[in-house]
């Protein structure tokens, strides 16, 4: 039997405030335990809770690029139950009047169609703390640092078909949540979590089947993973006659082992209702023009201004909005070196590559602007060659120095000098009678090419530092001589 | 409406309370009593009525993004339980 | 001199007249909480020393001249207020090691004022119950009758004050908790519209009702320390943002003209007959004074109660969640899970009428439920409101009892919560639509105080002090105190 998968996901993005949705501690990433909760974050007797006003502004920035209506009557609402990192026994969240109304996002997929994938809408709340499960002398221990960052979870109408649409949209909606600056992004964080609700159908049946929830991945990769093992053994399980249990389910990304943490009937209750130590937001126009008026570019706007302004190609351009630290990376090193083209190519060749091997994000390296421009220059103005410019680009990286303090450290400059380079062209030629003979002998067409071996050696002689305008030149005066 | 016990059981499952076997009937008839109390709400009729959680119809004020809270760990930790490194401790969490 | 006497106002006047330092004060209130308190168990805590410390630093400021209205004044305070470095228990097991790391809002401005803490007094268990009964540390005394309640839940405060151990006290009211027990203890309890003193640090029962307030002797008394307790807070969502005022402004101003509404539910043959005489009386003074009445209706008196029995477990449920054993608190012993220890910690730490509430909001609550219960009682509470602002188109104030009874004897309905439930039949409305209320003495059924209450418009706090100071300037009752023996 054919099969139909069909997917929902409710992402959590963590909003890039100072300070917590309900509270002044901050939520600065990587603190020592329990070092950024204050007695608000602790659920201390008697706190309370005042709202972040930047985090209601982000989520509306966020309603108004997905073409949401926004809800001018908003309501928190507590959701019950009990977990040791919900300081609170409840998470104060949304239900009834989330703040986004419904949107959406189109996605890209790899035969060139577009396609929507409706948002349902999407809600504030506060994340809660961390469990660390190493041994304490078998007990958990508990950080609340993280506890009330405050979360816009988006929730997505079951729209999408397959894992190639999970992953288009994962990756859309990062690029767009950095590219207005809601979030950091930062995945390896925990900035943007999915959880994946899937179901598959036969093809052509129009109920939905039965849907399994997996909770809390924070990879694209991970995800991509989960949904193939899941929709895998979904249909297994169908296809050798059993049903589908509607359950809530974990994955490891490392181990790539799923399983069932709860099943419906085991479910919470969760007992919403209004919070009563906060009131309905009330939103007004004002409220949203302005943030409309601070909404930065949209990635698809920023795309078409690269194609327009930088003469970039359609593919490159895409690529460099995909997210905004990139898109910003590039237009800062552009504004250093005036050389678009060579800044899209090395961003999206070596420094991609570099990043990738090294499994680091841009912001995570130790690569800046500067010295990216630095190293460009040196290409533009000729004093190292492209490929010699790779060596430099690997020593900045190991080394951290800017690309002039490797050329000279490493006597790398490119060699120019006529007279010098002349010597070795006529070294080789001398070492090389027979392909001189040979080059000579052969008709015009086939010596391009036959030329290409004494390059060589020139190049290899000069350790790759000979400017290979010059080499050229030379040899091409030598040979018809 | 009134409740048996074995609803009671689950309300205080979810309540993370324990009522003693002994004593469960005796729960179960007092919550039906109070039940009988609140029931007397029915007779109002509320249709079209907007409910009211807050006594002013208030609109919540929103607090500028800023940091004010410093590190005060060592003080508000002082009252926990069990604590290690900066850290609560909890039986073993499973998930 | 007999500090028992002594109101806010005259210990303003002696401090200023040197006629006794703050030390002295505080040591005279101290000695008597030594001597009777045995008996009556209003203090949960007594701070001595931090007591005599306070007042040290207070005569410093009043001798350089660096007052406030209540710098140097001794004051106690229910124990649900938090107070940095000292027990702060709610009278739970739960908290009975609970050093509160924080000062609540209101503390923090009675520091700033100066005034002298003496202790943190007893209560009913989370603020839950009218009788004092539910309390850890035992139940509260009533210093007119010791084998009665003083009423609840700040029943050690009402005691506190009746029996001469401070001035005034700090208490909070969610159905009723500051005015029952002023009037069962023949004191003056004024509970501010909701919103007016910050609920900051004030440890939560039911958010949409709670408010902090003070049990004093009189009524100028409640307006001097409602100035130093109320005012906007920005930490409190649901505290309203308006000019500070000056709540004695209007205390001597005259009543002629006033028109006191008399609602009919209110005074239904439910109530003792000692009291709808001394409220007879009563109304006979406020006459004299130029006062007019009105029968008015608020048809939903008997609804409240069942929107209250709702609305409060509901919010008490999700409220107190937070007690877990994980941050603070009590945690039981040896849990063998996770789940042992948050429901053994839970169950052994609360008390009974902590945990029937609980249920009964969490079974409200609970998926299918919702609409029915809490949803209908949030709109029953919308009538309710509409019931005041209705009665207050021909009316400046309600006049009705505070209570069907005067206090009664310990033990009495301890058996039937419901019973219990209903003694808070007049006040818990107040609550439901935020209004200020005052409770004042006006009378007695043998040697039990009697105590009427004026319920006002909403932040008409200034108008109601007015119209209790007046009656009190024609009548003697609130100069009333009780004989106390040694244990």
């Amino acid at each position: 039997m054919q099969w139909e998968t069909v997917i929902g996901l409710e992402v959590h993005v963590q909003l890039a405030t100072q300070s917590k949705i309900f509270s002044g501690a901050s939520t600065a990433f990587g603190q020592s335990p329990n070092t950024q909760a204050n007695a608000v974050d602790l659920a201390l007797p008697g706190t309370l809770p005042v709202v972040n006003e930047q985090a209601v502004d982000y989520a509306i920035r966020f309603g108004l690029a997905i073409g949401s209506d926004i809800c001018r009557e908003t309501v928190f609402e507590r959701k019950n139950y009990f977990y040791p990192d919900l300081p609170k026994n409840y998470q104060t969240s949304q239900m009834d009047a989330p703040i986004v109304e419904a949107g959406h996002l189109d996605i890209q997929l790899a035969n060139g169609e577009e396609k929507r994938i409706r948002i349902h809408h999407a809600h504030l709340e506060e994340d809660a703390g961390k469990s660390l499960h190493e041994d304490f002398h078998g007990q958990t221990g508990i950080d609340l640092n993280r506890a009330g960052t405050p979360l816009l979870e988006i929730v997505t109408e079951p729209d999408i078909r397959s894992i190639e649409e999970a992953v288009a949209f994962a990756k859309k909606l990062h690029s767009l949540v950095t590219s207005i600056e809601v979030s950091d992004g930062e995945m390896s964080q925990g900035s943007m979590r999915f959880d994946v609700n899937i179901s598959v159908r036969p093809m052509g049946q129009e109920e939905f089947g039965t849907r399994t929830e997996t909770k809390n991945l924070n990879s694209f990769k991970f995800m991509e993973d989960c949904i193939a093992l899941e929709v895998e053994r979904q249909i297994e399980v169908l296809e050798s006659g059993g049903s589908i249990t509607q359950e809530t389910r974990l994955y490891n990304g490392q181990t790539k082992v799923a399983k069932s943490m709860r099943t419906k009937e085991e479910a919470n209750d969760y007992r919403y209702f209004p919070c009563p130590d906060l009131l309905p937001i009330e939103i007004t126009d004002e409220r949203i023009e302005r943030v409309r008026g601070e909404l930065p570019e949209l990635p698809e706007a920023k795309c078409a201004r690269f194609i327009e302004a930088f003469g970039l190609s359609d593919y490159d351009a895409n690529l460099l909005t995909q997210d905004s630290t990139t898109a910003k990376f590039f237009e800062k090193t552009t504004g250093l070196c005036s050389d678009a083209k060579l800044v899209a190519n090395w961003l999206l060749g070596d420094v991609a590559a570099m990043l990738n091997a090294q499994e680091l994000t841009l912001s995570e390296s130790k690569l800046t602007p500067e010295l990216l421009a630095g190293l460009i220059s040196r290409i533009k103005d000729k004093t190292i060659s492209s490929k010699i410019a790779k060596t430099v680009f690997e020593k900045m990286m190991t080394e951290g120095l800017d690309a002039d303090a490797i050329i000279e450290k490493e006597g790398l400059k490119q060699e120019s000098d006529e007279g010098a380079i002349e010597k070795m062209v006529d070294e080789v030629l001398a070492a090389n009678p027979e392909q001189v003979a040979n080059y000579k002998a052969a008709p015009p067409e086939k010596r391009k090419k036959m030329s290409g071996f004494f390059v060589g050696q020139i190049m290899k002689a000069s350790k790759g530092k000979a400017n290979p305008g010059v080499v050229n030149q030379l040899l091409a005066k030598k040979l018809s001589d | 409406m009134s409740v048996q016990i074995d609803e009671i059981r689950k309300v205080a499952k979810l309540a993370k309370l324990s009522i003693d076997e002994s004593q469960v009937s005796d729960v179960c008839d007092g919550f039906n009593q109070i039940l009988g109390l609140v029931d007397k709400m029915q007779q109002c009729d509320t249709d079209n009525i907007k409910p009211l959680a807050n006594p002013h119809d208030a609109k919540q004020r929103l607090r500028a993004d800023e940091v004010t809270a410093t590190n005060e760990r060592d003080k508000l930790m002082q009252v926990a339980p069990e604590t290690e490194d900066g850290l609560f401790l909890v039986p073993k969490v499973i998930d | 001199m007999n500090i028992e006497q002594l109101t806010l106002a005259e210990l303003q006047q002696g401090l200023k007249d040197k006629r006794f330092s703050s030390l002295e004060l505080t040591q005279s209130y101290l000695a008597r909480i030594k001597d009777f308190d045995a008996t009556i168990n209003s203090f949960i805590t007594v701070t001595d020393e931090l007591a005599l410390t306070a007042a040290k630093l207070a005569d410093e400021q009043l001798a350089k001249g660096n007052t406030s209205p209540l710098t140097g004044i001794p004051l106690a305070h229910k124990d649900i207020f938090c107070t940095d470095g000292v027990k702060t228990s709610c009278a739970s097991k739960m908290l009975d090691n609970f050093i509160a790391p924080y000062n609540a809002t209101v503390i923090e401005k009675l520091n700033q004022q100066h005034s002298v803490m003496l202790g943190k007094t007893n209560m009913d268990e989370f603020a839950m119950g009218s009788s004092n009964e539910n309390s850890f540390y035992g139940a509260c005394k009533n210093p007119w009758e010791v084998s009665c309640v003083p009423g609840g839940s700040s029943g050690g405060s009402a005691a506190a004050v009746a029996a001469g151990f401070a001035p005034a006290a700090t208490g909070t009211d969610t159905g009723g908790s500051i005015r029952q027990p002023a009037a069962f203890c023949g004191l003056t309890g004024l509970k501010p519209t909701y919103g007016v003193v910050s609920r900051y640090g004030m440890v939560a029962y039911a958010s949409s009702l709670d408010q902090g307030g003070v049990i004093t002797k009189n009524a100028e008394d409640a307006a001097i320390f409602l100035n130093a307790i109320a005012g906007f807070d920005a930490k409190d969502s649901t505290s309203v943002e308006k000019a500070n005022e000056d709540y004695t402004r209007l205390l001597s101003a005259s009543l002629q003209g006033k028109v006191i509404g008399l609602p009919e539910e209110y005074f239904s043959d439910q109530v003792d007959s000692a009291i709808s005489q001394s409220i007879e009386a009563a109304k006979k003074v406020l006459e004299q004074q130029g006062v007019t009445f009105k029968s008015v209706n608020l048809k939903t008196t008997e609804q409240a109660i069942s929107a209250y029995y709702i609305i409060a477990p509901s919010e008490a449920s999700a409220n107190l969640q937070r007690y877990d054993g994980v941050r603070y608190g009590y945690r039981c012993d040896n849990p063998k899970d996770l789940e042992d220890m948050f429901v053994r910690s839970r169950t052994e730490a609360f008390g009974e009428e902590v945990q029937r509430r609980i249920l009964i909001g969490t079974y409200a609550l609970s998926a299918g439920f919702y609409d029915a219960y809490y949803r209908k009682a949030q709109k029953i509470r919308r009538l309710i409101k509409e019931d005041f602002e209705n009665a207050f188109a021909v009316c400046d104030f309600i006049l009705a009892p505070t209570t069907p009874t005067p206090a009664f004897k310990i033990g009495a309905n301890t058996k039937d919560p419901v019973a219990m439930y209903l003694e808070d039949i007049f006040t818990i409305s107040v609550n439901l639509a935020g209004l200020p209320a005052l409770s004042l003495p006006c009378g007695f059924k043998g040697n039990l105080p009697i105590g009427m209450q004026l319920i006002g418009k909403p932040f008409s706090e200034a108008e109601l002090l007015q119209a209790a100071h007046q009656f009190q300037q024609a009548t003697d009752w609130h100069t009333k105190t009780p004989v106390l023996t040694k244990a």
